[in-house]
């Protein structure tokens, strides 16, 4: 048996109204790549921010180099040598990237605590010189790709001589060559007696780099095993805990008559001659990695950030989109990713969210008819099935799911028949994810045209009747139902 | 930008071709409001002759010194996304704690009077970091609450003390009143205190690890906690810091005025802000040097002494003060725009 340098024992962690893990046991081995695998929302994140001291844990202890450790925040577990590489990007965007790179443990004289700031500009390019790197210390940020910022973040870890090094997703971001690049690094740290946790839900990331894999479904640890004691299937089987194809019920419909169309839609900056055609009673899936640009398009779409140029037609006609309110008045619909800040206001009631988008339909003699909002309100929770006492009751107190239903009913309520839906099941347990897919392939058979932003493969697949697939602010390619391969749409979204 | 990047970035910069000239001249804000400054100057001076003769100049430097010292502390504030607008109030009740103290007390030399205006001001800079950051209520609250409490407090400490009555002229030691105008190898006193002020904070804000973190927690609040800095830590000094800075000058004021008075600084923080806004501090936190919160400093201190030559309203002053403040802003924002746009482009997309 090697040695393990970190190990965790029974551990749970409750935030309120979810618990997001359950009694779950994990050991790290003393040069090993340990890779963590599990769903969306199944718990990895916030058992990496267990073990950096980000989150505490509600029961359980944490064992580093044979001793009870307790991180009271992230600082404790830094000056241990536990480094980690988060999946939100943690960058000082005011800052250059050697400071961003060494804040917090800048090379600096005894006395005065005054930093070395040749130092400080000749370690950095060193660092950035064995990742192979032409990023300069003296960046800004502003100006980094994506899979640049990762490559900063890998540096900053790099940079405290960690023995344990937790990466986040790091390759979501980056392109086929600039994760070899990731992996040869990786390699390179195993080989110096690093131990790394690899958290991913890339399949071929983990058989390509771990030594062993642990799973976590819905909080629980399902199981650790070795990589080369396992197949694909295995993996997957471990994940979700059920064969992937009946996850997605996406239902036959008719496909009916263009909706909207988009025409060379560009935005200096964020996309680029983007076009598609989505008509009623289909599914057009929009897949890319983080930051392709899709959300953007979208926004664009619905007048939140409109484009430099492009057209867009509505059943046929050509409008402009300058502001949402013109958006809403063509029937279309955005229910945007991060349901706690941009689908709903969280003091506002049930009722108010509900009719916030047509209040105007509710004026009766100047004045709002509170009695009509309410019927209105009743007839599309219940619609929905949104858990509550009753529609007075405040969103904010409501759970993920049925804040999710109400940012959805609103929209419905609406008469939206053009919805845009940006990763509508991130962050969501499997069970409510089923019922998300179930609800939208009904608004799909009712006649709605459903444009569906998603970073989850099988999800697309399951659910598109067409495929769109953005790179770097490009579409690269535009699949069928039949034609879209896993392999396929991957390799596009990745390509350079 | 930061000032230690100007003198080694000017020399990676002519070698990065890709850096279209407009990155360039966005990273010379400073030198924006020096030539700002200058065309000012040059106006000021046409009209009217009182202007650039030396007594003048003496009394620009004097006027803005304080303010200068002041706009320091807030910069820190600002830069870790607060904001303190209690420093008025604290100049008076500091001033005033002090001025009560030294008047039956000849003896105390103006420095160690100094001081003791710098430990009182350290107090009220305390307790605005402590509700900050312990208490967590928003720093434009808490600062609006203790602006009133610690005005309030001076007019309670000078009504038990001295029956309500200014502190004046005469209750003060000769070298008291005399003190910022006294010189120092032909330097007001007041300009000395200023300067070595300048040269401790420029230090300690671009070279030194505690100076970098403040940066860091006004830029990415999250990221500075996940890079395991003390956020807490981190936010609550730079309003112990305005609350010293805020007393120093508070008994350098009673000096300057040569009398304490309860409404002293009243508004005094309005003209802190805009001297930092001015000098391209970031609102939003994050940003900013030092260098152009002295340029700040000095265009409202010079503003306002050109708008008493050519005798404009108090009411003019307020409203152009307020112009100056939206006109910063908005350049920044365009400026920032600009950057952001022309870095995104290099991305070629």
């Amino acid at each position: 048996m090697a040695e393990c340098i970190l190990e965790l024992k029974d551990i749970t962690k409750q935030f309120p109204g979810v618990t997001a893990l359950r009694n779950v046991d994990f050991d790290l081995h003393r040069g090993e790549v340990h890779a963590l695998v599990g769903e969306n929302g199944a718990g990895k994140s916030t058992l990496a921010k267990i073990i950096t001291g980000v989150l505490q844990p509600t029961e359980g202890t944490i064992y580093y180099e044979g001793s009870p450790v307790v991180w009271e925040n992230p600082r404790h577990s830094i000056a241990r040598g536990i480094a980690a590489i988060y999946q939100e990007p943690a960058i000082f965007p005011d800052l250059n990237v050697a400071e961003n790179i060494y804040m917090g443990h800048q090379p600096h004289g005894s006395v005065a605590r005054n930093i070395n700031w040749r130092q400080l500009y000749k370690n950095t390019n060193q660092l950035l010189e064995t990742l192979k790197s032409n990023i300069k210390a003296k960046d800004k940020i502003v100006g980094l790709s994506i899979a640049e910022r990762q490559l900063v973040e890998i540096a900053k870890a790099l940079s405290i001589n960690a023995k344990v090094v937790i990466m986040d997703e790091p390759t979501s971001a980056l392109s086929i060559s600039e994760s070899e690049e990731l992996f040869a690094i990786v390699e390179e740290l195993k080989a110096k007696g690093t131990s790394i946790i690899f958290i991913s839900h890339r399949i071929e990331d983990i058989f390509r780099v771990a030594d062993r894999v642990t799973a976590l479904r819905d909080g629980y640890h399902v199981g650790t095993k070795a990589i080369d004691q396992v197949n694909l299937n295995d993996l997957i089987q471990m994940m979700v805990g059920r064969t992937v194809q009946n996850l997605f019920p996406k239902l036959d419909t008719e496909i009916g008559e263009e909706n909207l169309r988009v025409e060379h839609l560009s935005k200096k900056g964020k996309f680029k001659d983007v076009s598609f055609c989505l008509r009623s009673g289909e599914i057009l899936g929009f897949y890319g990695l983080v930051g392709a640009g899709r959300t953007e398009v979208a926004k664009a779409v619905f007048g939140m950030d409109p484009a430099d140029s492009g057209k867009i037609f509505v059943r046929g006609q050509e409008h402009s989109i300058p502001h949402p309110q013109k958006a809403i008045d063509l029937g279309i619909a955005y229910v945007p990713e991060n349901k706690d800040e941009e689908g709903i206001i969280l003091n506002m009631d049930i009722t108010s969210n509900i009719t916030l988008p047509i209040l105007k339909d509710f004026i009766k003699t100047g004045l709002l008819d509170r009695a009509a909002e309410e019927a209105t309100a009743e007839q599309y929770s219940k619609k929905l099935d949104v858990k509550a006492s009753s529609v007075k009751q405040k969103v904010i107190s409501l759970s993920g799911g049925n804040k999710q239903k109400v940012s959805l009913a609103k929209w419905l309520a609406s008469r939206a028949r053009i919805i845009l839906f940006d990763e509508p099941t991130k962050g969501i347990d499997v069970g409510a994810k089923a019922s998300v897919h179930k609800f939208i392939s009904e608004l799909a058979a009712d006649g709605y045209a459903i444009l569906m932003i998603s970073s989850e493969l099988p999800e697309i697949m399951g659910m598109s009747d067409n495929i769109l697939v953005m790179h770097e602010g490009i579409v690269k390619g535009n699949f069928t139902r039949s034609e879209g391969s896993q392999e396929k749409i991957l390799a596009t979204a990745l390509a350079d | 930008m930061n000032d230690h990047e100007d003198a080694e970035g000017m020399r990676g910069m002519s070698n990065a071709t890709s850096r279209s000239l407009f990155i360039r001249f966005a990273g010379l804000r400073e030198l924006g409001i020096f030539i700002f400054l200058l065309v000012v100057v040059l106006i000021i001076s046409i009209r009217s002759p009182v202007f650039l003769t030396l007594d003048n100049i003496h009394d620009i430097g004097l006027d803005a010194a304080i303010l200068a010292i002041v706009a320091v502390g807030e910069m820190m504030v600002i830069l870790t996304g607060g904001i303190d607008i209690s420093v008025g109030s604290g100049i008076g009740l500091s001033g005033m704690i002090v001025a009560l103290i030294i008047m039956n007390a000849w003896g105390i030399p103006p420095i160690v009077a100094v001081f003791m205006g710098t430990a009182i001001g350290g107090v009220l800079g305390m307790i605005n970091g402590i509700l900050v950051v312990k208490a967590k209520i928003p720093p434009i609250i808490t600062t609006l609450g203790t602006m009133s409490i610690y005005r309030g407090a001076t007019f309670i400490v000078n009504y038990t003390v001295n029956k309500g009555k200014w502190v004046a002229a005469d209750r003060f030691a000769p070298a008291f009143r005399t003190f910022t105008r006294d010189t120092f190898f032909l330097v007001p006193n007041l300009i000395l205190i200023t300067v070595i002020i300048y040269i401790i904070f420029y230090y300690f804000l671009n070279h030194t690890v505690t100076g970098r973190k403040i940066y860091a927690v006004g830029s990415n609040p999250d990221g500075a906690r996940f890079a395991g800095i003390n956020v807490s830590k981190i936010m609550f000094l730079p309003y112990l810091l305005t609350g010293m800075l805020v007393g120093t000058g508070g008994v350098l004021w009673v000096s300057r005025y040569t009398s304490a008075q309860t409404d002293a600084a009243q508004g005094f923080e309005f003209m802190v802000i805009t001297a930092v806004v001015i000098g391209g501090v970031k609102v939003t936190g994050g940003s900013g040097s030092i260098i152009g919160v002295l340029l700040g400093s000095v265009l409202i201190g010079v503003i306002n002494n050109a708008l008493n030559l050519v005798r404009v309203s108090p009411f003019w002053k307020l409203a152009i003060n307020g112009f100056i403040i939206l006109m910063a802003v908005i350049v920044d924002k365009y400026i920032q725009e600009g950057v952001n746009k022309r870095l995104l482009e290099r991305r070629k997309i």
